[in-house]
């Protein structure tokens, strides 16, 4: 008799120990993802970190009628043809002088950025009372400048190694010290579309060419989906050898890689119909095919998960199929339907591989403005940007690493409140 | 909540027809110029586009990177605005393509060289600089090797570097470099490794002896012929020692810095802007730079082209301007903002002939 509860105390304490061992390995399986997590996203915020800075140099600027090359004239379009490179160039060299060389010249003029020219003539448009006066300006440095400012360029380096020379550094130096270097916060990487140089660049371009896409993917995707999902789930003959094909070719369209989706877009949207490449319009349509059977697989999960008693209650007191379906199936199963769609559309917002079929994937400066101007999106320019030799590109792309991670986490949060909201409301 | 979804189902609709008559305007008509091709060509097209969009206040034109015979095939699709109107490439347009061209009814094509881009072949700065010939080159990458006894081919025996030239670091032979779809290695191939091929002088010989039955009307002996010569020189090993590396030249100097045995191949404009990290190699007793390029004595650079189809000028606006851009001293000059950007630039002699025909739109005949 002893031994038998003997047996079962061993067997006991051999099942709490396998559950022990169990739950051992769930939990260091989440430990190791979130140690890979961890690493990836300390990765890239170290990296992308400082991009959300620029230096700044201060330089005193004489805006000079006659190196404007302005001959009296001050109409808004002589304004804007102006030589106002020269105007910069001449300043630098007044606050540089005795700067003397091809090569030196050339290094003094790329202390700054390119762009200062245009934000001069920008200045100057605005108020032309500041021509033949002397201004003070903040102009953004050049990308070599900034990398070092942040620490990218080691000076204990053999002067060959360097980007920057001995005589740069001085020169730095000497802004430094007369307080003309300054980093600020990167408003342009938020205001400014793709440029080549780093130092301009920006994701607004990008920023909003996602939103247009996704603009159209969701108005295409949402409303073909649901309807497809509600007729499928809801008043297709059961057991039918057509809805079954029909069933397994979604399955198996949510399992096709997404570059195939891009080649059927440039064949059947560009090829056939003459849309445009590069606009989002054609993005759109393309990730609408792709986001589509995500859609319908979830949304149909999500109406049959809703209770049969509801349909049959409806049903008894004398409401219409589609009376039922609309107002009472499709309410309940709301939450679901929205969570399939909104996860749908974060995964079309990463979405780059059909993208290059459709061109895209390619350099365009200016924003866009409507769904028919060409843009590109948010990991395309990531792409683009880590595909770029300058050293300055390397923390603006994980700087838009970051920025596309935050978006998809609000995608995300979208999809828990409307559930939230959604479920409270019944 | 029947009234929400009439409401949900109206705003869609009508939001559909204001986004598809807003755009209807810009589907039948284009204000941006459209480029194609070259990756090679991408990084100097790019800065000439933004310059000349900042400096007009005009669209900037669109570019996008699809290779150089990716951009030949739709920049001759034909005529109309739904083709590009400018396509880089990094290497002559080829006669079966001009003859494409010819055919789509896209006849007049302006031919503008833009100067010159050298590849280096770079190792990390940790390690000593390689001296290397261009035989060697091909001795340590090709597929089939003259074996030292008989002559005759045979699969690539060399392992480590000092296996071909005693002279060389006792290292593992490790190269990462572009995939096939790159121009980078279509030049890589003929100017290094074909270059090497040829020091052997029974493979010239196939060479010559192709171009000599061309001559005499033997077309399938020629291209037999040819194909011979081809498969020996531009055939890369496939056992490991050359490593595809994807076309990001980022990544291959990234991986230079954690491997200082392995070499990589990429463009200039990355040595250059690495040049803290990773030196280029000595190539027939050459070393890579800016001048060097510049005068021919490096042997492996090679000359970057647009094309511009004549059909367009005038029906989109600003083709001649961007051309006039990219043709000025202050961007392909010797000091110009391409230098900045890895471009070799042309002779001054050679650049005022090319400005000259690029901004008059001569057509080149073929």
């Amino acid at each position: 008799m002893i031994s038998n509860t003997k047996k079962i105390k061993n067997k006991l304490a051999k099942r709490y120990a396998k559950e022990k061992r169990f739950q051992i390995y769930g939990l260091s399986a989440i430990a190791i993802s979130i140690a890979f997590l961890l690493s990836l996203l300390i990765n890239i915020s170290t990296t992308g970190f400082p991009a959300f800075q620029q230096t700044y140099i201060n330089i005193d600027v004489d805006i000079d009628s006659k190196l404007l090359n302005l001959d009296g004239k001050y109409s808004e379009k002589a304004l804007f043809s102006a030589n106002y490179r020269k105007v910069v160039n001449q300043s630098l060299k007044t606050l540089f002088p005795g700067v003397n060389g091809r090569k030196q010249k050339k290094a003094l003029r790329q202390l700054i950025s390119k762009s200062a020219r245009y934000q001069l003539r920008d200045f100057v448009i605005n108020n032309p009372d500041v021509i033949d006066t002397k201004q003070s300006l903040w102009f953004l440095a050049r990308d070599d400048v900034d990398v070092f400012m942040k620490g990218g360029i080691d000076r204990s380096l053999p002067e060959s190694d360097r980007r920057l020379k001995n005589f740069q550094l001085a020169w730095i130096d000497r802004l430094l010290a007369e307080n003309r270097l300054e980093k600020r916060f990167n408003i342009n990487f938020f205001t400014q579309g793709d440029s080549r140089e780093p130092e301009q660049a920006g994701i607004k371009g990008a920023m909003i060419g996602s939103f247009l896409t996704m603009l159209v993917t969701m108005f295409l995707s949402f409303p073909i989906g649901v309807s497809a999902a509600i007729y499928l789930e809801e008043f297709a003959p059961k057991n039918n050898r057509w809805v079954d094909i029909i069933e397994i070719n979604i399955n198996n369209l949510a399992a096709v890689p997404s570059i195939v989706f891009g080649l059927l877009g440039l064949a059947v949207f560009i090829g056939f119909f003459g849309i445009p490449r590069s606009i989002p319009l054609i993005g759109g349509l393309v990730l609408t095919l792709m986001t589509l059977p995500t859609i319908i697989i979830s949304s149909r999960a999500a109406l049959k998960a809703v209770s049969p008693s509801i349909r049959e209650a409806a049903l008894g007191l004398g409401a219409s199929r589609v009376q039922t379906t609309f107002h009472h199936v499709v309410p309940a199963a709301m939450p679901g339907i929205l969570t399939g769609t909104i996860i749908g559309m974060a995964q079309a917002l990463g979405e780059t591989a059909p993208l290059l079929m459709i061109g895209m994937v390619a350099f365009i400066a200016d924003v866009p403005q409507s769904i028919a101007d060409p843009s590109t999106v948010l990991p395309v320019q990531i792409y683009l940007w880590s595909d770029s030799p300058e050293r300055a590109f390397t923390e603006r792309t994980s700087a838009a690493i970051m920025v596309l991670l935050g978006l998809l986490i609000v995608m995300n949060l979208l999809a828990v409140i409307m559930r939230r909201k959604f479920e409270k409301k019944r | 909540m029947i009234n929400n979804y009439k409401l949900a189902t109206t705003l869609t609709s009508a939001a559909i027809v204001v986004l598809s008559v807003s755009s209807y305007g810009a589907l039948v008509s284009r204000g941006h110029i459209d480029i194609v091709g070259s990756s090679t060509v991408y990084p100097f097209a790019t800065v000439v586009a933004e310059t000349y969009g900042k400096n007009t206040g005009s669209k900037t034109p669109k570019i996008e990177s699809t290779g150089s015979g990716g951009g030949m095939k739709l920049f001759c699709a034909g005529n109309g605005i739904a083709t590009p109107d400018i396509t880089n490439s990094s290497r002559r347009i080829k006669s079966s393509e001009y003859k494409k061209c010819q055919k789509n009814g896209v006849k007049d094509i302006v031919e503008v060289k833009i100067g010159f881009d050298g590849i280096a072949v770079a190792n990390s700065k940790k390690s000593p600089v390689f001296n290397l010939t261009r035989r060697e080159l091909f001795l340590a990458l090709a597929k089939q090797t003259p074996s030292l006894k008989t002559g005759e081919l045979v699969d690539n025996p060399y392992t480590k570097w000092s296996d071909i030239n005693a002279k060389l670091p006792n290292t593992k032979i490790e190269v990462l470099g572009p995939p096939p779809t790159s121009g980078t290695r279509d030049a890589f191939v003929e100017l290094a490794l074909q270059g090497g091929c040829f020091t052997y002088s029974w493979i010239k010989q196939i060479k010559k002896d192709s171009k000599i039955a061309k001559k005499a009307g033997n077309k399938s002996l020629a291209s037999q012929l040819k194909r011979k010569y081809k498969n020996i020189c531009h055939s890369i090993r496939e056992d490991g020692a050359y490593i595809e590396a994807g076309e990001n030249d980022n990544l291959i100097v990234e991986k230079l810095k954690t491997n200082p045995n392995a070499l990589g191949v990429f463009g200039y404009s990355f040595l250059d802007q690495n040049s803290d990290v990773v030196q280029g190699a000595i190539i027939d007793g050459v070393k890579i730079d800016f001048e060097a390029i510049a005068n021919g004595s490096y042997p492996i650079s090679r000359p970057l082209y647009f094309y511009v189809k004549k059909s367009h000028v005038g029906k989109v606006p600003g083709i001649k301007e961007f051309i006039a851009e990219f043709t000025s001293e202050d961007a392909w000059g010797e000091d110009g903002y391409l230098t900045d950007k890895g471009l070799i630039p042309l002779s001054d002699n050679e650049r005022q002939n090319m400005s000259y025909s690029a901004n008059n739109l001569v057509p080149f005949k073929m």
